[in-house]
């Protein structure tokens, strides 16, 4: 039997942190090597489950199957193809980058990596998970750790209420879609929740039209959908650096993958019915995002509302049905995700040195922090679709999906980009240029080497796919393929 | 040598980015090294183009030292370069332009190594956009060209200067010109980039040739609109997008802030080469793709040439502010381009068109020498001085007699004497737009006699009247210009006087690639 | 002999309360009395859990001692947990100042248990009053052991007052079964009550409302906060969950065995009634600033939460209900465990005595987040495993509004369990001086939490076993 890579990737963040629990609190400097060294670990597998994918055979692989309850067709059932694999490839890398950054906690980091480990856990089930029941179970494992570590480690104005406030949203949406979920198993006859089987049963056309929506958005509300968009901005805000680089780089990902893989790969006819209002959603995401982020005075909250924005253009590119669409929005989850991650890290040096992320009073960073400078001028590019960078990469093709599905659209999201470009360079330039107050001269020490370690890192992933896109866009292909196969047939 | 030979345009291409991978990792503390590091290899692409120029067979249609990678496959795009005589052209002109701006640029103290990889990289981009055979390509290096010029001016851009935004809320005038730079010109490549999606999507390729073999024959409907449909957008859309860079008026209110508040070597670059950048994208895909729309709206494109003409040169003419004179001098002068493109649209295949597009791609490299040149020099004084204001100058031809007489020599070659470059372009234009479009270019003369007022009267200010004592003696005293800056002029000089004389060398190359390609 | 076996938990139990209550007068001072009881309760069940497992586990169901009693899996397997639950109970008795040095404590414990065995596997009707009696009188005198506590004595009389009503409305139900059917056996009440007429309505009325102040269903749930908050912390625990399970065991049995066809119409009257259980316990727990009160009402919450499962009725609905059930009793043992000890500690149950516990004693802290968010429904605890398997019943015989209630009420739980868990991990004591106060628990009860965090994760993640197991269990009631 082969190497099970996915349940070993899948299950290392949560031995890790029984581990961790067991140690001392003292012991402080154990705790972050166990923690970078399993980030490392489950880095390293999924760098391997993602070169060694066989792009050509396509499909499902590294499938590893345990029967779990035959009574009710439930198994612990693993597998990725072309459009998981990268999620779960960044899935690795926040997790790593997120401990690096997260070096310096000082309050209980036992219990903070430990939580943190449980939802990296969660967050790689749901990727790999091709059974419906465990993806639930996963996703929920996902979602409790957020409140614990926002309300304990978070910003201390706004933690309860962001902390609370985030779960319930997202806890109220898992349970839509749980429902719809159900309703799905009882009504296929096939007593399994075996996505793969699941996926050839043809649901009725009257059916997936009712059930499409709540499985749908239920799941999109972790993507950030509007209306159900507000926990977003208020949990990034909230949220201590490392959770806000998973919440934004991988959480909100989650959500849409899993809108994706239950709500259009199970009821494909449904999809089709919806797409314009869930492309009209995505619409004001991508322009309201952009619009709100561009008159905050808090640095965080323009991100947060950034990713609002962006998260717009993966629930866009799935919407329009298209092979661009779908590829674009499949490279769009992994770009953004990293973007977002540097995002958050260099507002979290920031603000770790300044004690504030308002605006109007920062300035002149550039001068003790230039890499962190560097990397927020690369995110910007990014975020404003600029070539060369994977931001391109994966908003080219979606523009193109869109072309093809409704062009007035694709023009006023177009808008968008130019609302984008403007904010961010000029928080870019507010930030890190211009003359630095007098308050913080001498007090803006310089990064450490995790720090640069992780910033280089991301840095170099978004350059990497923005001049390679080959390094990226196969694999997303392939899932397409799956997926515009399901689409087609029913 | 059989791999430079086989390589060269990505060799010219990626050279500078390397460059500046190797000046980022030298000492920041070492500016010597730093500014030779870069010189040295600013030179080698120029090098390369002269081989290439060498090598070059000016009568040969279509592409040559083509080049074609697989890059996105799963949009239909490739990496494809080429140049043809419209390319090499420009291409010269930036690798010739961008030593110089370097070597302008030994002046600068403050955080060298960024300055220099940020130059570097912009060369690339510039040349990116000339050596594109691909649409997409072409569109990724527009936009990466925009962003070093936005750090430019930025960081290193004049600062002195406030604008008031709205208010009362005052900005720095670099930030004010830099964000209205990119998001102006961001906004016109965004039709840019829909047009690019347009027809990528419709004709399931980006590549520039196989694009133009399919240009006539794909017929029916496509995504919802008839394929005519899907052109006319892109049409507009490029239109747009491309007069916008030139700067064509209305659109070219950028234009002013950015040059002015750039930093020298900025400004040389940015007047001598991005704004050939719209021009070529008129030529390589607006006209070739779309005759009859041009010839349908030439008119129009003539009637804002001539405006570009005869308000750029009022404005220059009632300009306190040297540096913005010589700003509203590139928009008078671009005119010029665009009128000859104008005409060219109207009268596709006559002789007149292709005497006016020969003098149109000649005047956008003349003017390229000859705005670099007075940017420099304008850099020069403004080094010793502190002050761009004409008023406070006065009467300095007696302190500083070389830098007045290589002045008058570059002002002259602007203000299109006979014998300089500036002369032979404008002529040829003049003469090829006068069938086609009489009342326009009559206008445009009313142009041309204002262009010669604004530059006599800003010689005047500066070099002649009574001297400015202010600037006669003591720590004021003005310093004659030095064998660096002189160095960085004569190449210019040089280049414009032969131009000047006998322009045969590469009116040959721009003539035979203007016959085939239109 | 092996006509005993059936009953052999219930001897067992017997013996252990006859000795409990000899041994007694001879432990002379309290020091050794404390422990020693306590002990000796927990260790004496702790042998009738293994002899019972090992020795008398049912072949197929059969009705023995003339019908009174039917000794199937699905009374065994609630009688095992009945007996681990007092088990519990009585290791946390031992830490509880005024009940450990009674042994009339632990006797009220045995004998209650005894009662909640024979409930569980009664198959007459005058058995299972019986067996209800023997279950309820120990607990109101547990309830209000604490005679200088006001609020116990309060609590004693009410659950005194209020049981006994409906023990007599019961005890009417069933005379009047009897009287229309001329028969005490469960199992054959079935035939007799074929039709739907005003008379079976009646009669199953009566019957419900008593077995439904047992498991605090609307509208008879009225006594539980009090309750639960009067009486000793531990008899708090064991009452909502042993007791309460096994009131679902009678309704459960009742309904397949005597009630089948009407059961079928009643399904509406019953989800109502889960809905208004569930909505009433969960909005009145949000606005509770006392911890045993706000289990109270959480209790009350997840019966309407099983319910649901009743409702269902298929053989994955009644199966759902135990394994619920189970998860349930798991995690309310661990919650008011931890209450106890916070309890007997800070000397109050309010929220604020909450403030920092995750500092004072880490482990406690976890143990505390195990419990409360198994209570909430979350994985990889069993609270999530237990509403899926309800839900989904729900949704497969159709009753997917009464599942749609059951997540949103759900998500109203989760807002209050995680208050309660803010003040554990986020809030601090007022000087900030956690290790100056640190919580220290007794081995003995640290290792019980242990077990039972680790039972809540086990049948969390591994269930399928389990499930299995009830499932068979429940197969045997039809």
């Amino acid at each position: 039997m082969q190497f099970p890579f996915l349940g070993v990737i899948v299950f290392t963040p949560l031995v890790a942190a029984l581990v961790i629990l067991m140690y001392k609190p003292e012991w402080k400097k154990a705790i972050r090597w166990t923690a970078l060294a399993a980030g490392l670990f489950a880095l390293a597998l999924s760098i391997w489950v993602y070169f060694t994918y066989d792009k050509a055979a396509a499909g499902y692989q590294f499938i590893e199957k345990y029967n779990w309850m035959p009574m009710l067709g439930i198994s612990l059932h693993f597998g990725v193809d072309g459009m998981s694999v990268p999620l779960v490839l960044l899935t690795g890398v926040v997790m790593v980058t997120g401990v690096m950054i997260s070096w310096g906690i000082e309050d209980r980091p036992r219990e903070f990596f430990a939580f943190l480990f449980i939802l990296a856990s969660g967050v790689f089930g749901v990727f790999a998970s091709l059974d419906l029941f465990m993806l639930f179970f996963f996703y929920e494992i996902a979602v409790f750790p957020m409140y614990l570590l926002i309300a304990i480690w978070g910003w201390i104005k706004t933690r309860e209420y962001a902390a609370m406030k985030l779960t319930l949203y997202l806890f109220i949406g898992s349970m839509v879609s749980l429902v719809g979920a159900l309703v799905m198993y009882w009504t296929s006859g096939q007593h399994t929740f075996d996505m793969l089987v699941l996926e050839t049963v043809k649901f009725t056309p009257a059916f997936q039209k009712i059930w499409f929506l709540p499985v749908f958005l239920g799941f999109a509300v972790l993507g950030g959908i509007f209306p159900f968009h507000n926990w977003s901005p208020d949990g990034h805000v909230a949220a201590p650096t490392a959770v806000s680089m998973f919440h934004a780089g991988v959480l909100m990902k989650l959500g849409a993958f899993a809108a994706l893989r239950v709500g259009i790969m199970l009821l494909p006819e449904g999809a089709k019915f919806w797409a314009p209002l869930i492309m009209g959603l995505a619409l004001i995401n991508i322009v309201y995002g952009a619009f709100i982020a561009s008159v905050q005075t808090d640095f965080k909250y323009v991100i947060g509302f950034s990713s609002v924005s962006h998260m717009g253009l993966v629930m866009m590119g799935f919407a329009t049905l298209k092979p661009e669409g779908l590829l674009g929005a499949g490279v769009q989850m992994f770009s953004h995700g990293v973007m977002t991650a540097l995002f958050f890290a260099v507002v979290g040096m920031v603000y770790d040195r300044a004690h504030t992320r308002d605006i109007p009073k920062l300035g002149g960073m550039i001068k003790p922090l230039p890499l962190a400078g560097i990397g927020l001028i690369i995110g910007s590019l990014v975020s404003m679709g600029m070539p060369g960078f994977s931001g391109f990469v994966a908003e080219f093709p979606i523009f193109m999906g869109i072309w093809k599905t409704q062009w007035i659209v694709a023009v006023i999201a177009a808008v968008s980009i130019v609302v984008t470009a403007s904010y961010v360079l000029l928080v870019v330039r507010r930030v890190f240029f211009g003359k630095m107050p007098e308050e913080f001269e001498g007090h803006i020490t310089p990064i450490r080497t995790h720090d640069k370690i992780a910033l280089v890192l991301l840095m170099a992933l978004m350059i990497g796919i923005g001049w390679f896109p080959s390094l990226m866009v196969p694999w997303v292909q392939t899932g397409v393929q799956h997926i515009l196969a399901l689409l087609g047939g029913a | 040598m059989e791999f430079i030979s086989n390589h060269i345009l990505t060799l010219i291409l990626f050279l500078p980015v390397l460059a500046a991978v190797v000046v980022l990792c030298l000492p920041k503390d070492n500016l010597k090294a730093i500014r030779w590091t870069a010189l040295g290899a600013s030179l080698i692409p120029f090098v390369l183009t002269i081989i290439l120029w060498a090598q070059f067979k000016p009568g040969q249609p279509g592409y040559q030292f083509e080049q074609q990678y697989a890059w996105y496959s799963a949009i239909h795009s490739t990496f494809h370069l080429g140049v043809d005589g419209l390319s090499l052209t420009m291409v010269l002109l930036t690798t010739l332009l961008t030593p110089l701006a370097l070597l302008a640029s030994f002046s600068i103290t403050d955080r060298v190594k960024a300055y220099m990889s940020l130059f570097l990289l912009l060369e690339t981009g510039m040349l990116g956009v000339f050596m594109a055979v691909d649409l997409l390509i072409f569109f990724v290096f527009w936009e990466v060209g925009l962003v070093p010029m936005y750090f430019l001016i930025n960081q290193w851009g004049s600062e002195k200067g406030e604008r008031e935004i709205w208010k009362g809320v005052k900005v720095q005038a670099r930030n004010y010109a830099s964000l209205k730079f990119i998001i102006y010109t961001m906004g016109g490549s965004l039709g840019l980039l829909l047009a690019i999606q347009l027809l990528g999507v419709t004709f399931q390729t980006y590549d520039l040739p196989t694009l133009a073999r399919q240009w006539t024959t794909l017929e029916g409907t496509l995504l919802g609109l008839p394929v005519a449909t899907v052109k006319a957008v892109a049409f507009w859309a490029f239109v747009i997008a491309f007069a916008i860079k030139v700067p064509v008026w209305p659109f070219h209110t950028w234009l002013p802030d950015a040059h002015t508040e750039a930093p020298t070597a900025g400004s040389m670059l940015l007047a001598g080469v991005m704004l050939k950048l719209g021009a070529y994208g008129f030529l390589r895909l607006v006209l070739p793709l779309y005759p009859a729309e041009s010839s349908k709206y030439a008119g129009a494109l003539a009637f804002l040439a001539v405006m570009a003409i005869v308000f750029g040169a009022f404005a220059s003419y009632g300009q306190k502010d040297f540096k913005r004179l010589v700003a509203y001098s590139s928009v008078n002068h671009m005119g010029f381009v665009l009128l000859g493109i104008a005409a060219a649209a109207k009268a596709p295949g006559t002789l007149d068109a292709t005497i006016a597009l020969n003098g149109a791609v000649l005047q956008m490299f003349n003017h390229g020498l000859s705005a670099a040149g007075m940017f420099f020099l304008v850099g020069v004084l403004y080094e010793r001085t502190h002050t761009r204001n004409l008023d406070d100058f006065g009467g300095l031809f007696p302190l500083v007699p070389i830098y007045g007489g290589i002045l008058i020599f570059t002002s002259m070659a602007s203000l299109g004497l006979p014998g300089l470059n500036g002369f032979v372009s404008e002529f040829l234009v003049v003469r090829g737009s006068w069938p086609v479009l009489t009342i326009y270019t009559a206008i445009a003369m009313l142009g041309l006699l204002f262009t010669g007022a604004y530059i006599l009267k800003g010689l005047r200010s500066i070099l002649h009247g009574p001297l400015n004592e202010h600037w006669a003696k003591g720590k004021h005293k003005l310093t004659e210009i030095n064998t660096r800056e002189i160095i960085v002029m004569a190449p210019l000089m040089v280049l414009i006087l032969i131009i000047g004389i006998w322009p045969a060398w590469i009116l040959e190359v721009i003539n035979k690639a203007v016959m085939i390609l239109f | 002999m092996t006509t005993l076996l059936p009953i052999l938990p219930e001897i067992l139990l017997l013996a252990l309360g006859v000795l409990i209550l000899i041994i007694d007068p001879f432990l002379k001072n309290d020091e050794i009395r404390r422990p020693f009881l306590g002990w000796f309760t927990a260790g004496g069940l702790l042998v009738t859990l293994t002899l019972s497992l090992l020795l008398a586990r049912p072949a197929g169901p059969i009705l023995v001692f003339g019908g009174m009693l039917r000794f199937d899996w699905f009374g065994f397997l609630f009688k095992m947990f009945f007996i681990f639950a007092a088990d519990v109970t009585a290791l946390f008795f031992m830490d509880t100042d005024k009940l450990n040095r009674r042994a009339e404590a632990y006797l009220l414990l045995v004998a209650a248990g005894l009662g909640m065995c024979l409930m569980a596997s009664s198959a007459d009707l005058v058995m299972l009053y019986l067996a209800i009696e023997t279950t309820s009188i120990p607990l109101y005198l547990l309830a209000g052991f604490l005679k200088d506590d006001e609020k116990s004595t309060e609590s004693g009389f009410k659950y005194l007052l209020f049981g006994a009503l409906t023990s007599a409305v019961l005890l009417y139900g069933f005379s009047l079964i009897y009287g229309f059917s001329g028969t005490t056996s469960l199992y054959d009440l079935g035939s007799h009550f074929a039709k739907f007429d005003l008379l079976a309505v009646g009669v199953t009325f009566m019957v419900l409302a008593g077995l439904a102040f047992k498991v605090s269903l609307f509208p008879f749930h009225f006594w539980a906060p009090d309750v639960y908050e009067g009486a000793p912390t531990p008899v708090a625990g064991f009452l909502s969950t042993a007791s309460k399970a096994a009131g679902f065991a009678v309704i459960l049995r009742l309904l397949t065995a005597s009630f089948p066809i009407i059961s079928a119409d009643w399904s509406l009257i019953l989800a109502v009634l889960a809905t208004l259980t569930m909505t009433v316990g969960n909005l009145i727990a949000l606005a509770q600033k006392n911890v045993k009160r706000l289990l109270a009402y959480s209790s009350i919450a997840h019966a309407g939460y099983a319910m649901i499962g009743v409702v269902a009725f298929s053989q994955l609905g009644v199966a759902s209900v135990v394994f619920y059930l189970i998860g349930y009793v798991l995690t309310n043992l661990l919650a008011f465990g931890i209450v106890g000890i916070v309890g007997r500690v800070t000397g109050s149950d309010d929220f604020s005595a909450y403030a920092g516990l995750s500092r004072r004693n880490s482990a406690l802290g976890l143990a505390a987040l195990v419990a409360f968010l198994s209570l909430a429904g979350m994985p990889p605890f069993v609270g999530f495993v237990a509403k899926f398997f309800v839900f989904s019943a729900a949704i497969e015989t159709g009753w997917t509004w009464l599942a749609i209630v059951g997540v949103l009420n759900s998500i109203i739980g989760l807002y209050y369990y995680l208050n309660v868990l803010k003040y554990v991990y986020l809030y601090r004591m007022e000087n900030h001086d956690e290790d100056r106060h640190p919580l220290t628990v007794s081995r003995h009860v640290a290792v019980t939490l242990a077990i039972l965090v680790a039972g809540i994760l086990l049948f969390g993640m591994l269930f399928a076993p389990w499930f299995t197991l009830v499932s068979n269990a429940t197969g045997t009631l039809f």
